[in-house]
Formats: structure tokens, C-alpha cells, sequence
């Protein structure tokens, strides 16, 4: 098939420092419209500093480079306004309200929405994904489990109606059961038109499900290409994979 | 007696209540209590007694000048002082709002004086009205319910509105919300300046059961922090119910035990409660902010 796939967003030689110290050096990257891109790499390596660094959540930063999204140059820009724009971000460690309700998290993720019918449209989406958020809408969010947590951290994030879904780590700290229900649910979010940009510690589950990859490594790209090109490509493997899917026993 | 009693209790927890709510929305914001609290409800409702006597302007138009001056007062106040302080800690916090109070009470007693003032107002402090062997005044009925009008009204808002729900969610978290694409800069300045118009209530309030001067919100203040600790410092309606609480408590032990020592007794829940359940009484475990 001879289809070029549009650019939704493009990140160019950017430069992120944390204080004195530089966490992401001349890192570009171009993520397809419609498609899964997964950044991997150890702990520290940069993952989640590219992120936030996108969605502008970094006083200040990128110090150097560019990002554009449609198009439009996001980097520097305010945090809301790039949600505006249409960028949806399940953070690490899920931060959801736990104080608030189930269907108060999902308002929250609605708040750019205009008017009461799209939110309530986005709600009933939102539901249908995850009909187990449908059944525990009034309880406090505090009190779901882990794996209902990061649910609600993505049908959250859902709420806004994004083109793009950035997601941290969604398999952080749960039960490989969970963890294969995640992915499940993040290749339906892409079939349903919303382009994925995820960063990930779980390497095999993660290319499994990915057209795109990223190695990441001291805040330096050392590896990009397609998802398979990745599963095949041994030095990523030794580099990355056996270190970090550690519950999967290398084959030798 | 005893029904006389608890409605005194009912009227003065009425305001206790109101400080208590001003003091909880904005702690779980920023985790300290704004002691600037009662001077800036002071001196809103110096603005108040200014425009009435001063420019002899009607009730509706001052008490609304003044509401709106101490909204801007608490957006102010977080944004050009709290907000541009380099990584605060909750000391540097709670100094600054000692220090916000201090400059408050100095710039009415220097602009006012020091003199008690009649304080004018719609409703009478003397007029009496009889529910059966109770007797209690217009003023504290109109306290009992205005306050309880605008509580209610407060929590529809935090409960019920899109705003109010996005304002809870940067309370608990700043940057989730952010990501939520909630202008959490905006919402936490809005946060300060409603809670500075349900202090800047209380003192309307007061000014005309006592008098006018500095000091005016000193009493309130304190008794709606011991309200606050009482209830709940986590929790808005805990802090609502300590205020009622302190409010009957303080003229139970003032008709029952001793009015001379009735100013002690919030001091004393402060103490308690500090010592059987930190959290307050309908307080949940703290929850440390990430």
C-alpha cells in the first residue's frame, strides 16, 4: 500500500534540562497519525522527561529544539493549552483524585469539553471501554484497585477526545493479566483513530503491540525503528529487553 | 435554658463555621492555614463601613463593593504574593500570611484608627424575636441564615459545578489537573478569593454584633481555626460541623461551668483534639501530597 501516513507530531533536536543537569539531548522523533510509537529504556533514561517536556508540564524547557503537533510549534506553550490542542497524557503513577468520585476523575478529564452533550458522549465511550467504571462511577477513586486506578487514568485522559494519548508506564505495578488487558485496550484505543505515543519499562509486551519504537538510553536516542525491526534487532534485545522484563526468562 | 443556650450556640457557631470553611477551602489548596484570613475579612468590612458612611451609599451597594474588593483581595493575595515566592515551604507559607496579616492590621489602623465603631446595618442586634421560651435576635437569626444559605450554596458549587469539581481536583493535585487541561493557575487564585469573601461574610456579620475596629476578626479567627482543627482540617463539612460544635460547646460551658473561662474552651478542643485525633473529628487520615 502506497500510503503516507501524516505526521501528527514531530519533536526536532530538543534539549530538556532538570536544573544543572541535562536529561534529553538532540532527541527528534516523528510520530504517524494512527499509529502506536513506543519509547523504551532503563530507569533515568529520559522516558518520562520527554513527556512532560511535550506537554509542557517542565518550567521552561525544552531549552533547545522543537515540537509541533498538526503542524502547530507546542513547545513553551501552556500545559492546558496543549491539551487544548488535543494532546491527552496518562501520567506515571496514574494521579488520579482519589479523593473524588469515579465520574468527578472522568468530569476533570472532561473539562475542556465546551458543552454538557460531548462531555456526556465522551462519558458514555469512556463507560463502554471500561464497563467495570461504569459500575463503581460513584465511589471514591481512592478506593479502586490498582489495575481499576489505571483504567480511570486512561479513561480519563480519554474524556478530552484527543487525537494523540500519551501514556506513562500503564503497566507499572500490575498483574501480568492486567498488564496483557492494558495493552488489549491501548491497541483499541489506536483502532478507534487515536494515535498512541507510550513509553514503557515492559519492552516485549509493549513492541508486541507497537508499530513504532524508541530506545532511549541517558537521554540519548540510540535506537528507532519499526516495531519488529526492534524484536529482531539483538543489541536492542541485549541492551534493553533482558534487562527489563525481567519476569521473562531470556532465551539464550 | 438549655434550648436558649444551643440557639446563642447555633448563632456564634454560625460564624465560626463561616471562618472555618474560609480557612479549610484554601488550606487544602496550599496545606498551610492563611492566618491573613480574618484581617482581610476586616478590612473588607472596613470597605463596607466606608462606603455607607463615608459616601452614604445604600446596604446592598456597600456589602456588594466590599464582597467584590475582598474577592480581589484573595486573588491578589495568592497571586502577587504567595504565588511568586521560589519554592515555598509550608513555614515560608504560613510567615507570609503573619506577614500579610500584620501589613492588613496596620494599614486599618492606620487609615481607621484605633476607635470602636457603630457599624451600620439593615437588621437590629436588639429586636428580639420569641420561638416559644427562646428569644433570639433578628441579627442572629439573619446570621444563622445567611451563613447557612451560603454554605449550602458553597458546596453545590464544590460538588455540583464542572469549576467547582475541577477546583477540588487541583486542590488534591495541581499538576494532574493541569494534564486535565484545568488552568490550575486561575483556579487556585479563584480558590483564594472565594474563600476571602465567605471570611469577608462573617465579618459583616460580626461588625454589627460588636463593633467596629482592627481587631475585629481576631476572636472569629481563632475560634473558626479551633472549629477547623475540631472537625477536620481535610474536610469542608467536618469544619462547618466543628464550627457549630465549638459554637454550642463554648455556650454550654459558659451557661453550665463558668463564663469567665467560656474563651478557653477553644483553646482546649484544640488541645484535645490534637492529642486523641490529630485528623479532626470527621477528618480523614492526612494524605501527604506527592
Amino acid at each position: 500500500m502506497d500510503k503516507h501516513p501524516e505526521v501528527l507530531l514531530e519533536v526536532n533536536a530538543v534539549e530538556t534540562w532538570h536544573g544543572s543537569l541535562r536529561a534529553l539531548s538532540d532527541v527528534s522523533l516523528t510520530v504517524s497519525e494512527g499509529s502506536i510509537t513506543v519509547i523504551l529504556g532503563n530507569n533515568g533514561a529520559g522516558k518520562s522527561t520527554l513527556l512532560n517536556t511535550i506537554l509542557g508540564v517542565l518550567e521552561g524547557q525544552p531549552k533547545n529544539g522543537q515540537i509541533s503537533f498538526q503542524g502547530t510549534r507546542i513547545d513553551r506553550m501552556a500545559t492546558e493549552r496543549i491539551v487544548r490542542s488535543g494532546i491527552s497524557y496518562v501520567p506515571e503513577g496514574r494521579r488520579i483524585f482519589s479523593g473524588l468520585t469515579v465520574r468527578e476523575n472522568l468530569k476533570v478529564g472532561a473539562y475542556i469539553q465546551k458543552d454538557q452533550f460531548s462531555t456526556k458522549k465522551a462519558l458514555e465511550r469512556v463507560y463502554e471501554f471500561f464497563p467495570l467504571l461504569a459500575e463503581r462511577q460513584s465511589q471514591a477513586a481512592g478506593t479502586l484497585s490498582g489495575g481499576e486506578q489505571q483504567m480511570l487514568a486512561i479513561g480519563r485522559a480519554l474524556m478530552n477526545g484527543p487525537r494523540l494519548l500519551l501514556l506513562d508506564e500503564p503497566s507499572l505495578g500490575l498483574a501480568p493479566i492486567l498488564v496483557r488487558q492494558v495493552f488489549d485496550i491501548i491497541s483499541q484505543i489506536r483502532d478507534e483513530g487515536v494515535t498512541v505515543l507510550l513509553v514503557e519499562q515492559n519492552a516485549r509486551m509493549a513492541l508486541a503491540v507497537a508499530d513504532e519504537g524508541l530506545v532511549l538510553d541517558s537521554g540519548e536516542l540510540v535506537a528507532a525503528g519499526s516495531a519488529s525491526d526492534l524484536v529482531d534487532n539483538a543489541e536492542v534485545e541485549g541492551l534493553y529487553m533482558g534487562a527489563l522484563s525481567l519476569p521473562i526468562n531470556r532465551e539464550s | 435554658m438549655l434550648p436558649q443556650v444551643l440557639a446563642s450556640g447555633l448563632s456564634a457557631g454560625s460564624i465560626y463555621a463561616l471562618m472555618a470553611l474560609a480557612l479549610v477551602i484554601t488550606y487544602k489548596t496550599t496545606e498551610v492555614p492563611n492566618f491573613a484570613q480574618g484581617d482581610m475579612a476586616m478590612v473588607s468590612a472596613f470597605i463596607a463601613y466606608m462606603f455607607l458612611t463615608d459616601f452614604e451609599t445604600g446596604f446592598i451597594f456597600a456589602f456588594g463593593v466590599a464582597l467584590v474588593f475582598a474577592f480581589l483581595l484573595g486573588v491578589g493575595f495568592e497571586g502577587l504574593l504567595l504565588r511568586r515566592m521560589r519554592k515555598p515551604t509550608h513555614l515560608n507559607l504560613i510567615i507570609m500570611t503573619l506577614g500579610f496579616t500584620l501589613a492588613l492590621f496596620g494599614f486599618a489602623g492606620w487609615k481607621w484608627g484605633a476607635d470602636q465603631r457603630h457599624f451600620p446595618f439593615p437588621i437590629s442586634a436588639n429586636e428580639v424575636i420569641r420561638f416559644g421560651s427562646v428569644s433570639i435576635s433578628t441579627l442572629s437569626v439573619a446570621t444563622i441564615l445567611i451563613a447557612g444559605i451560603l454554605m449550602l450554596l458553597v458546596f453545590v458549587f464544590f460538588r455540583f459545578t464542572k469549576l467547582g469539581v475541577a477546583m477540588q481536583a487541583t486542590q488534591q493535585d495541581p499538576i494532574a489537573a493541569r494534564i486535565n487541561g484545568v488552568p490550575a493557575r486561575a483556579v487556585v487564585g479563584l480558590t483564594f478569593g472565594i474563600s476571602s469573601v465567605i471570611g469577608t461574610v462573617a465579618a459583616l456579620l460580626t461588625a454589627p454584633l460588636i463593633t467596629l475596629d482592627p481587631t475585629l476578626m481576631w476572636d472569629a479567627l481563632l475560634k473558626g481555626f479551633a472549629a477547623a482543627v475540631l472537625g477536620g482540617l481535610n474536610t469542608p463539612v467536618g469544619a462547618v460541623l466543628g464550627g457549630y460544635l465549638l459554637g454550642v460547646i463554648e455556650n454550654l460551658f459558659g451557661a453550665y461551668v463558668s463564663v469567665e473561662f467560656k474563651s478557653v474552651v477553644a483553646f482546649l478542643i484544640i488541645v484535645i483534639v490534637l492529642w486523641f485525633k490529630p485528623s479532626g473529628l470527621f477528618g480523614r487520615h492526612h494524605e501527604r501530597k506527592v
